[in-house]
């Protein structure tokens, strides 16, 4: 008895100790970045974000001066009881009760410096990063040498409002014209009924690639690029397939009795759809618009090509992007930029996961 | 639904019938059609205005949404006025046809027009020459095609869909057997909420190098320091190509792990209980019971994911293009679209490429539309 229950805790231990190392795996990189997003900008640039966890780290404890001691630094030196040159005290000397000492600065000029090991904790955090990365304004950083430096704003602001501008839109357009054609295909008669909803079926999987050239020639033509009609009319053409697919799998499964009544009632096929089957429907529509929010909210490809050189209507994965492009070792902005354009997918996904999972296992085959 | 087909035999003359077939064109025009003017002039005045960005962004949410809501509305009222059988043969089309006509619009002509000017030189139709299937050439025999199809298939495809289906089907088991399941999955689950944008970001953060003398602020790179190892931005790392891509397929195989284990772990939940303890009570290590039972039963479910994250992988774009630029041997399919139509500026050679990457989904398309036909939907 004591044989299986030993084996029975072993195993839990084994599927418990699997599992927490599989989501440490998983989530550090993103607590890594969240936690660098509130670090100060040179503490980022200097030490690893692990750092605030307590660690051993060399501090200064005291700091000789080697022209004071009479030291020669041409030769070995004498200093503490032990004997180093110059560059093996640039590289750092321990001396015999555990500290070290480190020459720092020049062969003339420098100094050098007697470190302990100490227990320590980097808890220096800032809301400045998000302030810079949010506004639109310049930002002056003093650096350790008392430079100025100047730095523009990102103004993530105002792409997060156009992030909302665009994928609001993007999202309930299709929804409301797949809603209507799926209750077309699912409960009205008409020629090449089928032959249109195999075409749907048929479209699930076209990469848009395919079509990004084309219809970039048609908006070029009737001056559309830049603007947010372009990419509503681009993202509800690409979203449709799957919204129309989804949406007639589920309205077609409604009970026939419900819409019999309501017609013999003499209701038109538009109230049955407004009032009868719209309502029923909120589940599949809600799985469809979270999938299609969070799909529009982190695009960029088509946003990079429809919305592409026009500064103003600019959104979040693009302006991240570019910031990528032009401050990729600013890494306090990039945590920051990174994190404000992950905090609406994070909020809709933590508050409406059920439906966003179920949304996914139904459209498997997004094209 | 035989009520429902409403009678349109009663008075099916020729005239009748023509006029039909136009009404019905004209509705599945109009309504788009009408739809975009009215937006559009919308918007020539938002743009001109100077409101604040909240405003414009408010409007532009309202306009959009109800432009389209009053578009349906008032197209069901116009036909809603005609007679009964001519309501019966319009109406569909009210429903129907903006979803039809978007769809012909942005996927199915573009499928064509795609391939008219993949026969074209850099210029394309109108002022480029005919060079017939000269484009499809280039795209396997040029090298950095060469290299974006190996990298595609030979990297992308062997490694980060083995590596996605085992991560997702490996927490699924797991965390079916654990009391943290509910936490478990969500944390691995949360990655799907990221862009890929966001995601490189991440990564690049994970990979950022240092001076050799100065402390390494990259995770991995700090890891190989305190190991003896060089420091390096390990995707442009040249010397160890092709498998600096590994550190790319990486970042894919941690976005869509989720992904597959949801998958799974809802496969796994349908697995009936009694068959499972049947065989346990038959002496069947877990092990046996896992290869045995639980794969044979959720085969459809890897199918569906393996399948799914094949498309997926064959159109990676995203993550490659922000991490590296397509750039030290990482180009795939995707990239090099985007590099040869719009950097480049080679219309044919782009839509070359996007129709290569078309018939790379056909089997999935083909089994698709075979599995709707077993549903028998209609």
């Amino acid at each position: 008895m004591a044989g299986t229950r030993r084996q029975k805790w072993l195993s839990l231990l084994l599927v418990n100790g699997t599992l927490l190392l599989m989501v440490l795996l998983w989530t550090v990189p993103t607590a890594g970045l969240f936690v660098s997003s509130w670090r100060p900008r040179l503490d980022i640039q200097s030490t690893g974000w692990w750092t605030i966890f307590p660690h051993r780290e060399w501090q200064t404890v005291e700091t000789l001066d080697p022209r004071e001691m009479g030291l020669d630094a041409t030769g070995p030196m004498q200093i503490r009881g032990i004997e180093a040159t110059f560059e093996e005290l640039r590289a750092g000397v321990a001396t015999p009760d555990g500290a070290q000492l480190r020459w720092l600065g020049n062969r003339r000029l420098g100094r050098i410096e007697v470190q302990e090991r100490v227990w320590t904790v980097n808890w220096d955090f800032t809301t400045e990063n998000y302030g810079q990365v949010l506004q639109g304004k310049d930002f002056e950083y003093v650096n350790p040498d008392g430079s100025v430096e100047v730095i523009p704003g990102d103004n993530f602001w105002g792409a997060i409002l156009n992030s909302i501008a665009v994928a609001v839109p993007a999202t309930v357009i299709p929804i409301l014209i797949a809603a209507f054609a799926a209750y077309g295909f699912a409960w009205m008669d008409f020629t090449g009924r089928r032959f249109f909803f195999i075409i749907v079926v048929a479209l699930l999987v076209v990469p848009l690639q395919i079509a990004l050239v084309p219809i970039l020639r048609d908006y070029a033509r009737i001056n559309l690029n830049g603007t947010f009609l372009a990419i509503w009319l681009a993202h509800t053409g690409f979203g449709l397939p799957l919204a129309v697919y989804l949406l007639f799998n589920y309205i077609r499964t409604m009970p026939r009795e419900i819409l019999e009544s309501a017609f013999i009632d003499g209701a038109s096929h538009f109230t049955v759809f407004l009032r009868l089957i719209l309502p029923l429907s909120t589940p599949a529509l809600a799985s469809f618009a979270i999938f299609q929010f969070l799909w529009v909210w982190n695009d960029y490809l088509v946003a990079l090509i429809f919305l592409g050189g026009n500064k103003e209507t600019e959104v979040l994965t693009m302006r991240l992007a570019n910031l990528v492009g032009s401050r990729g070792n600013d890494w306090h902005l990039l945590t920051a930029g990174a994190f404000v354009t992950m905090i609406m997918p994070l909020v809709v996904f933590f508050s409406l996961q059920r439906y966003f999972v179920r949304g996914m296992m139904a459209g498997s085959v997004k094209g | 639904m035989g009520f429902l087909q409403q009678k349109n035999s009663a008075d099916d003359s020729i005239v009748a019938r023509i006029a039909t077939l136009v009404l019905r064109l004209i509705l599945v025009v109009a309504i788009p059609l009408i739809a975009f003017a009215v937006l559009y002039a919308g918007f020539i005045f938002l743009r001109d205005g100077n409101a604040p960005k909240w405003v414009i962004t408010a409007v532009a949410i309202i306009w959009g949404v109800g432009g389209v809501a009053a578009l349906f509305w008032i197209f069901n009222w116009i036909v809603e006025l005609f007679s009964d059988t001519w309501r019966a043969r319009l109406q569909p089309f009210v429903f129907v046809g903006p979803a039809l006509a978007i769809l012909a619009w942005y996927l199915a002509i573009p499928v064509g027009r795609t391939f008219y000017i993949s026969l074209f030189d850099r210029d394309g139709p109108g002022t480029g020459q005919f060079i017939g299937l000269a484009n499809y050439a280039t795209v396997f025999t040029d090298r950095l095609m060469r290299e974006a199809f190996r990298n595609n298939i030979f990297l992308w495809i062997i490694f980060a869909v083995p590596l996605t289906v085992g991560f997702g089907l490996l927490v699924a088991v797991l965390a079916d057997r654990s009391r943290f399941e509910r936490t478990a999955k969500a944390l691995i689950f949360l990655p799907m909420a990221i862009s890929f944008v966001g995601a490189g970001v991440i990564w690049n953060f994970i990979y950022v190098v240092r001076p050799p003398d100065t402390e390494q602020i990259g995770l991995l790179n700090a890891i190989i320091v305190n190991l003896g190892g060089t420091p390096r931005f390990w995707p442009a790392h040249t010397a160890i190509a092709p498998w600096n891509n590994l550190f790319l397929v990486i970042i894919v195989a941690w976005l869509q792990s989720g992904y597959a284990m949801v998958l799974f772990s809802a496969a796994i939940k349908g697995v009936p209980v009694e068959i499972l303890e049947a065989a346990r009570v038959d002496g069947a290590s877990e092990i046996e019971v896992f290869f045995k039972i639980m794969i044979p039963t959720i085969l459809g479910t890897i199918i569906t994911v393996t399948t799914t994250v094949v498309i997926f992988t064959l159109k990676i774009f995203d993550v490659v293009w922000v991490m590296t630029g397509g750039q030290f041997g990482t180009g795939v399919i995707a990239t090099q679209f985007y590099r040869q139509s719009f950097i480049a500026r080679n219309a044919g050679l782009g839509a070359a490429i996007a129709i290569v990457l078309l018939i790379a989904v056909i089997p999935v398309m083909i089994y698709n539309l075979r599995q709707f036909r077993e549903q028998e939907a209609f």
